[in-house]
């Protein structure tokens, strides 16, 4: 088990600034930080171990600790509504996804410690509870019939304090034969206590005696809408449709309509007193309400039909931690990868006592060109927010056959499992089945550290995403090629201008996610002759969005088509931060060949294999990198599963932009059944899916050149840099990445090539 | 119906798996280790390493994520190679009623 973690409050920070980390002990009263240069976080003793430089700060030595928690879950605030002592009627469209879940809260106005105001909820089974808090204690009335899991139901609750009287009215809107689900109830509760009344109103959750908020509500809520005085469950056709009803706005105390500024955190309350709620947590708006139709699938377009927003219990925004150190960066730090290594004793077969909270620190702004180095790592922050506590081993089954072997747990892992409320990946769903589309850094990312082992990585090292990285980390700083890092949220931010003073990029070993800023800025500066170093495989895949209201989160509508572990319901397609269309780039007319020459083609867990030289090696264009390399079969080592091609490949295809002269200067072979085409590559589902049939399943390592005198090389394999270091990093894959680090470096031109139709 | 692991048909394939326990495996393998690891409900088998690269156990983890990890104390092992032949030969009497009494190593003892 993990004993201690924590989060920094920024991915990206210059020498001279200062980061906040916010540290959870789970033992003892101090912990000791240090802040390291991550050079190497595989601890494989196959491999070249673990390698931290100790850089000192002001953060050396001991700090207090305390255990610090993760009130999870989305919910709306709106304090501006008055304590309601008189009579009230509350209507709302109500699509519950976790039925089995006790005790939900649909809206309250509820004082935990007198026990005193209305809680409108829903119990377990999915009945919609009325609670009033009266000087002899709380009283309830439970509707007799159930809401279905999933479905739309107009409600109307009709409360009188004074008299203690309930009437709970539940209508489906798409009645079934032999489905009960409509009725229209009164009962007898108790007055609500005079004394003290509670003013704000909560959506979705409700405020607890410790200060947490909890009672959470999982499903989709739409127009909820609070009446003074005591209304028939017909007035809400008349509430919900134009005009309005002049009579009925004048009894208006409030009505939301989540419609509006959809990429915010308000919630805008269209009646006269503009009693506006505030969101915590991050619940996914932009969501289809319950008269969508499928005439429209931008929310854009057709805002009337998008008014839910769908909360979760198990939502994440930013855990709040209090800081624990705020660490000065040097003046002089150099660009790269660091960490503050907090520890709080030793570990042991029982616990892991110390943490690696990782972070970037980039260089500085409107540094000239000619100050920096001519390399830059554009390091993937996007992929590993994506990943970020990327649980399907325990969210999902099926894991151990797509691995191919057991499922591997670290005390990581098993710290996860304990504390759904870290909050899932854009892999996971949440509690009520559907799809996490927001993943958040403001939380501890237990796999966004060195010495994380994968449950997802190639057996051997079991490195994925941050920690394979470091495998590049390692040779650069072997080699001794001086470079930049650039993270994506700098060059989303940035633009252009973030990579335009370097020649040569390096990407990580699994780039996969990336904004429309980002793809831009990207293309850009390839277009304009920059040498493009793809170290990866499964690149440029997902467009993701970023939005100012939410800074520090980010988007992901898993939509039509691709490897997806959930998929977006129909109509909700389009992304809530920015309203752009999401999915696959490959699916919005940007294939990954088009940026990098191959795109997406397999993928497979169990073992990594290797490259065989191809025809277009011995082409003249090619000879720089091929230099000292006379073997015909390439990588067949490594830490991550035993050779360079492997995890995830790609491959050429002229049909989706891979460029005509492209050479192809060598392919895997010898993969597995278990290595498969992904699915974006098919029609009708075909017999031969695994590498061992299939000759489409294999990593094409290509070179072509820019009109710009530029070029991209590409490895198309997540696995290659496994095997940078084998043999004290003398081996066909550290050599061919040396050669063509050091042509891209040189400033000669690449030569623009005649295409022959 | 999907295939039933049959005794004497895949016996062959035993032998195979304790040589080499991770991929690549033959199609009869595949479709033995396929069939073992189909999850019915039940708890998942997963590795736990206590220690990376030196100390792994055997956990069980439930159905419903609010219980308890159960982890298997008693019997560790230095490699995952080992806890995977461990896996095996428990999913084999479960599938054939046969007790595979193999070592993982022939100079175990």
């Amino acid at each position: 088990m993990l004993k201690i973690t924590g989060y920094p409050d920024r991915y990206s920070a210059r020498a001279g600034e200062q980061i906040d980390f916010k540290v959870s002990l789970e033992e003892g009263e101090t912990f000791q930080a240090r802040l390291v240069r991550v050079v190497h976080g595989d601890c494989n003793p196959d491999g070249p171990g673990l390698k931290f430089d100790h850089v000192p700060s002001n953060a050396d030595g001991h700090h207090p600790g305390a255990p610090q928690r993760i009130d999870a879950g989305s919910y709306l605030v709106a304090p501006a509504v008055p304590a309601l002592a008189a009579p009230f009627t509350f209507y709302a469209m109500v699509w519950p996804t976790l039925v089995r879940r006790d005790d939900q809260t649909i809206i309250a106005q509820w004082d935990p410690v007198a026990q005193a105001g209305w809680h409108i909820g829903l119990a377990a089974g999915g009945f919609v509870s009325v609670t009033l808090g009266g000087a002899q204690g709380p009283a309830t009335a439970r509707a007799p019939k159930p809401m279905l899991e999933r479905h739309w139901y107009a409600l109307c609750v009709a409360v009188d304090p004074v008299a203690g009287t309930v009437r709970i009215a539940q209508r489906p809107i798409t009645p079934y034969a032999l489905t009960d689900d409509d009725f229209d109830v009164d009962f007898d509760l108790v007055p609500t206590a005079p004394a003290e009344p509670v003013s704000g109103v909560s959506i979705a959750g409700c405020a607890m005696a410790d200060g947490s908020v909890d009672r959470h509500f999982d499903g989709k809520i739409d127009r909820p809408i609070v009446l003074a005085g005591l209304h028939a469950p017909t007035t809400h056709d008349r509430l919900l449709n134009p005009p309005a009803d002049p009579t009925l706005a004048a009894q208006t105390i409030a009505h939301w309509d989540f419609s509006r500024q959809v990429e915010t955190r308000q919630a805008v309350d269209i009646g006269p007193y503009g009693r506006h709620g505030q969101l915590e947590n991050l619940p996914t708006r932009a969501m289809k309400g319950w008269n969508w139709d499928g005439s429209c699938h931008d929310w854009r377009q057709k805002p009337e039909h998008y008014g839910a927003i769908h909360f979760h219990s198990d939502d994440v925004y930013d855990a709040n931690w209090r800081t624990s150190v705020t660490l000065l960066l040097p003046d002089d730090l150099p660009s790269g990868a660091y960490a503050l290594h907090v520890s709080c004793g030793d570990s042991d077969v029982d616990a892991t006592r110390e943490h690696y909270i990782s972070f970037f620190v980039v260089p500085p702004r409107n540094a000239p060109k000619g100050s920096r180095p001519r390399l830059a790592f554009l390091a993937p922050t996007c992929s590993y927010i994506a990943y970020a506590n990327h649980a399907e081993h325990i969210t999902a089954r099926g894991v151990e056959m797509l691995m191919n072997r057991m499922v591997h747990f670290g005390h990581a892992d098993l710290y996860m499992y304990d504390h759904p409320e870290l909050g899932g990946s854009l892999y996971d769903t949440h509690a009520d089945g559907s799809g996490v589309a927001f993943s958040s850094r403001l939380r501890p990312v237990l796999n966004f550290s060195a010495r994380y082992h994968s449950w997802l990585g190639g057996h051997g090292s079991a490195l994925y995403q941050y920690n394979a990285d470091t495998q590049l980390f390692d040779w650069l700083a072997e080699k001794g090629f001086a470079y930049d890092v650039i993270t994506d949220e700098d060059l989303h931010a940035d633009g252009l201008g973030a990579i335009e003073n370097y020649d040569v990029i390096l990407t990580g070993t699994h780039p996969e996610y990336h904004s429309t800023a980002m793809w831009d800025a990207m293309k850009a500066w390839i277009d304009r002759g920059g040498r493009l170093m793809y170290m990866g495989g499964n690149g440029w895949y997902w467009r993701v969005a970023f939005s100012e209201h939410w800074p520090g989160a980010m988007e992901l509508r898993r939509a039509e088509d691709g490897i997806r572990p959930w998929i977006a319901e129909p109509g909700e397609y389009f992304h809530a931060f920015g309203g752009e269309y999401g999915g696959l780039w490959r699916r919005i007319g940007r294939a990954p060949n088009v940026m990098a020459g191959v795109g997406f083609i397999a993928q497979g867990f169990d073992f990594s294999s290797y490259f065989r030289r191809a025809p277009d090696a011995d082409n003249p264009r090619a000879a720089f990198i091929f230099d000292g390399v006379d073997d015909d079969i390439i990588g067949d080592f490594g830490l991550v599963g035993g050779g360079a091609a492997g995890i995830e490949l790609d491959c050429i295809t002229p049909e989706l932009g891979s460029p005509p002269h492209i050479l192809r200067l060598a392919s895997s072979e010898g993969h597995s059944a278990m290595m498969m085409l992904v699915n974006e590559e098919f029609g009708p589902v075909p017999p031969n899916l695994g590498g061992d049939q299939n000759d489409r399943v294999r990593a094409d390592m290509v070179f072509w050149e820019t009109l710009a005198g530029g070029a991209v090389f590409a490895t198309s394999s997540i696995a290659w840099c496994g095997s940078l270091s084998h043999n004290g990093y003398d081996n066909n894959v550290s050599q061919i990445t040396e050669n063509v680090l050091r042509r891209f470096l040189d400033p000669e031109p690449f030569p623009v090539v005649e295409v022959t139709p | 119906m999907v295939y039933r692991i049959d005794a004497e048909t895949d016996r062959t394939y035993i032998e195979e798996f304790r040589v080499a326990p991770i991929a690549p495996h033959s199609p009869g393998l595949q479709r033995v280790l396929n069939i073992m690891r189909l999850w019915r409900g039940g708890d998942q088998f997963i590795l736990i390493a206590r220690e990376e690269f030196a100390d792994y156990v055997i956990g069980r983890m439930p159905p419903d994520r609010a219980q308890p990890i159960v982890i298997e104390t008693d019997l560790s092992f230095s490699t995952r190679e080992e806890a995977e032949w461990e896996l095996f030969r428990r999913r084999w009497r479960q599938h054939t009623g046969e007790d595979i009494n193999q070592p993982f190593r022939d100079e175990v003892s």
